[in-house]
């Protein structure tokens, strides 16, 4: 086992298969400073920066894909997906049904996302239930460097569209980038054991749709992706003290969900509650409860989402994006 | 009409003193997130803005402070925005990407491109309601190579909408240079969708100011938009602690960081032909070696010392001038720094 830092990982795992994949290109805004390292190794037909032109590198991107290519196309922010939709609403995620299933465009997204440094509303979502709600996608949300690599290996052999959200607070990289742009005045509230850990020596792919439970607990589960996983764990260990047993419940894969684990976990323990760190409306919490629903079991559910467009002001925004606090208030309210 | 050097000046003055007060903020940790500074462009956005009249708009991109400041915007409002309190422009919620002004008409946005529908829309009102008003949409070079921004621009010209679509040119695009992604010549992309185009040194305030002043009446009179192609130079970046400016002013501290992986990363079995890591390689360094031949070292494209020299000739007003704007500026910091209001 070694050591990583979760962005180091990603592209850890990305280069392990693009030496294997000579298919494999990556391309996106300022790709050759972000991914240097790639680019030194694998040299500018493989790795190359694009125009500010999200419409058409990634339409173009799908289209590579179609065509055969493995092509990893970097977005610099998940909220940025709303210039190019169209590519993966309309043809992306639409190739696969539209050709009678006989055609597929395997092409990978890396979108950062998340809140938590101060970038405002525009540059902090987390949309992957958006995303998730379009047949077609895969949407991969990994909260460990160890997953992160796995899932990336994963995505890059799957046969079909997928997007690949990491989270700006656990990514060594964008957090220097954006957040903190050198000074050593600021502090976010990063949870260490998303944004270092241990990984494989080789990396194996992880199998997509297959959560993992963080934490075994009786009395509630607690599910959650991205951040919101170590905020949620985080809430268990203070709740222990006040005699409360949460487990929580890694969904790592947004779309398609593992129904199977959500169900085996709540019927356990007949509470639900829902950390995520998207929106409330229409989305992964109201999708999780139609899952225990349909399944008949009988629980008690909550959810801690974001309600609200992510304020800029650090302190506003705190509150509102799901943290420990508003998620032992959730869990005492729902075991009254 | 010629400029009004000594206003000009003020607004460019006033505008730069901001900014700096702003970036000392940011680096004591006072803003949180990214903050893109609009020092260098002060010229065009004075040369513009200062020709604005009550009714006129402006889309903005997520470099609009100068243009609030210049158009009237109190700046206490516009800092405590910055500093997330609740008295803020935008009461905390926008911050420095996402300021927006009711009462100037001027939105801003921080995807790139964007200014561009918004301008046009902000003209189709005025256009509608016969009132004579005009917008103004301020985006960079990178932004022209966004669908949006062309599109607007051939929105513009069908219907004949008064925009002044103005390209704050510094050849950057973040991190990426400008021309090695950008195929053609701007202003002939412009001409190419029936768009009167032209180019002048965004450094000169003077040369600025006509070219809108022509522009302005231009669309006010209903004869339709104009781009203007202006060069200027981003003395902080893209940003601050704009990666490739802290290792060109700081190579010890930064070069480590970046040079072990990358060589590790060169050397490491399993990747192209060496031909091709040495064209990686090449491409890295460029963009380092373009950052340290940067024209934002040179002081003769700072638009403030520029605007400066023709006013030394009287030397008495121009030391008054300048110690009562400083002497506003720090009232302005003092009163944005004031405890927050409970």
């Amino acid at each position: 086992m070694r050591t990583l830092f979760f962005t180091q990982a990603v592209d850890d795992a990305l280069a392990q298969a693009m030496v294997n994949d000579p298919r494999i290109i990556l391309f996106g805004e300022d790709v050759s400073l972000l991914r240097r390292d790639l680019l030194v190794r694998f040299g500018p037909r493989r790795v190359r920066g694009t125009p500010i032109s999200e419409s058409a590198f990634l339409g173009a991107g799908v289209a590579a894909a179609m065509a055969g290519l493995r092509p990893v196309v970097e977005m610099y922010m998940v909220d940025f997906l709303g210039v190019c939709m169209d590519a993966l609403l309309n043809h992306a995620a639409k190739v696969e049904a539209f050709s009678g299933g006989k055609w597929t465009g395997p092409v990978v997204v890396r979108a950062p996302c998340g809140g938590g440094y101060g970038d405002g509303g525009q540059h902090e979502q987390s949309l992957w239930g958006w995303l998730a709600h379009i047949p077609g996608l895969t949407v991969l949300v990994p909260s460990t460097p160890a997953d992160a690599g796995g899932l990336m290996l994963a995505a890059l052999q799957h046969d079909g569209p997928v997007i690949f959200v990491e989270h700006k607070l656990l990514s060594e990289t964008w957090l220097e980038f954006l957040g903190s742009g050198g000074r050593r005045t600021v502090q976010y509230d990063v949870p260490a054991e998303g944004a270092k850990g241990a990984v494989p020596q080789s990396w194996e792919p992880i199998p997509i749709g297959k959560a993992v439970l963080r934490r075994a607990g009786d009395d509630v589960t607690i599910v959650s992706v991205g951040v919101g996983v170590h905020r949620a764990v985080e809430a268990a260990q203070a709740l222990e003290t006040e005699g409360i047993s949460a487990g929580v419940l890694d969904l790592r894969t947004v779309s398609p969900l593992d129904k199977a684990a959500v169900r085996e976990a709540v019927a356990q323990t007949g509470h639900l509650l829902v950390v995520d760190e998207d929106y409330e409306g229409f989305g992964l919490s109201g999708e999780l409860s139609a899952v225990v629903l349909e399944a008949g079991i009988s629980c008690k559910y909550a959810r801690v989402c974001t309600q609200t467009t992510i304020p800029y002001a650090r302190h506003l925004e705190d509150q509102i994006l799901p943290n420990r606090d508003r998620i032992c208030a959730g869990v005492r309210q729902l075991m009254q | 009409m010629t400029p009004e050097l000594w206003s000009l000046y003020t607004l460019m003055l006033k505008s730069r003193l901001l900014e700096e007060a702003i970036a000392k903020l940011w680096h004591d940790g006072l803003i949180s997130g990214e903050m893109h500074l609009g020092t260098g462009e002060e010229a065009i956005i004075a040369g513009v803005v200062s020709q604005l009249r009550e009714g006129d708009a402006m889309g903005l991109d997520h470099r609009g402070t100068a243009a609030l400041l210049m158009r009237g915007v109190d700046p206490v409002l516009i800092l405590r925005e910055l500093l997330g309190y609740p008295d803020g422009l935008c009461g905390g919620m926008g911050g420095h990407m996402h300021l927006f002004s009711k009462e100037y008409l001027a939105a801003s946005s921080g995807i790139v491109g964007a200014e561009g529908p918004t301008a046009a829309g902000f003209a189709l009102s005025a256009q509608y309601s016969r009132s004579s008003g005009i917008a103004v949409a301020f985006f960079g070079e990178g932004a022209m190579n966004q669908g949006m921004l062309m599109e607007s621009l051939n929105l513009a010209s069908a219907w004949n909408l008064p925009v002044l679509f103005v390209c704050k040119d510094d050849g950057w695009a973040i991190t990426t240079q400008s021309e090695k992604v950008s195929g053609g010549d701007l202003n002939e992309r412009a001409r190419g969708l029936g768009i009167p185009a032209v180019k002048v040194d965004g450094c000169d305030v003077s040369e600025v100011w006509e070219a809108a002043h022509s522009a302005i009446e231009h669309a006010r009179s209903g004869k339709g938009p104009t781009f203007l192609h202006a060069r200027c130079v981003h003395f902080e970046g893209h940003f601050l602690g704009f990666q490739l400016l802290r290792l060109a002013r700081n190579p010890l501290r930064e070069m480590p960081e970046i040079a072990i992986p990358l060589t590790y990363s060169f050397l490491r079995p399993g990747g192209a032909a060496l031909r091709e890591r040495v064209a990686g390689l090449k491409i890295v360094l460029a963009a380092v070696l373009s950052t340290l031949r940067d024209p934002r070292r040179d002081s003769a494209n700072d638009p403030v010392r520029r605007a400066r020299k023709p006013l030394l000739s009287d030397p008495v007003r121009l030391q008054e001038l300048e110690d009562q704007i400083e002497q506003k500026m720090s009232h302005v910091l003092a009163s944005a720094l004031a405890e927050e209001p409970s």
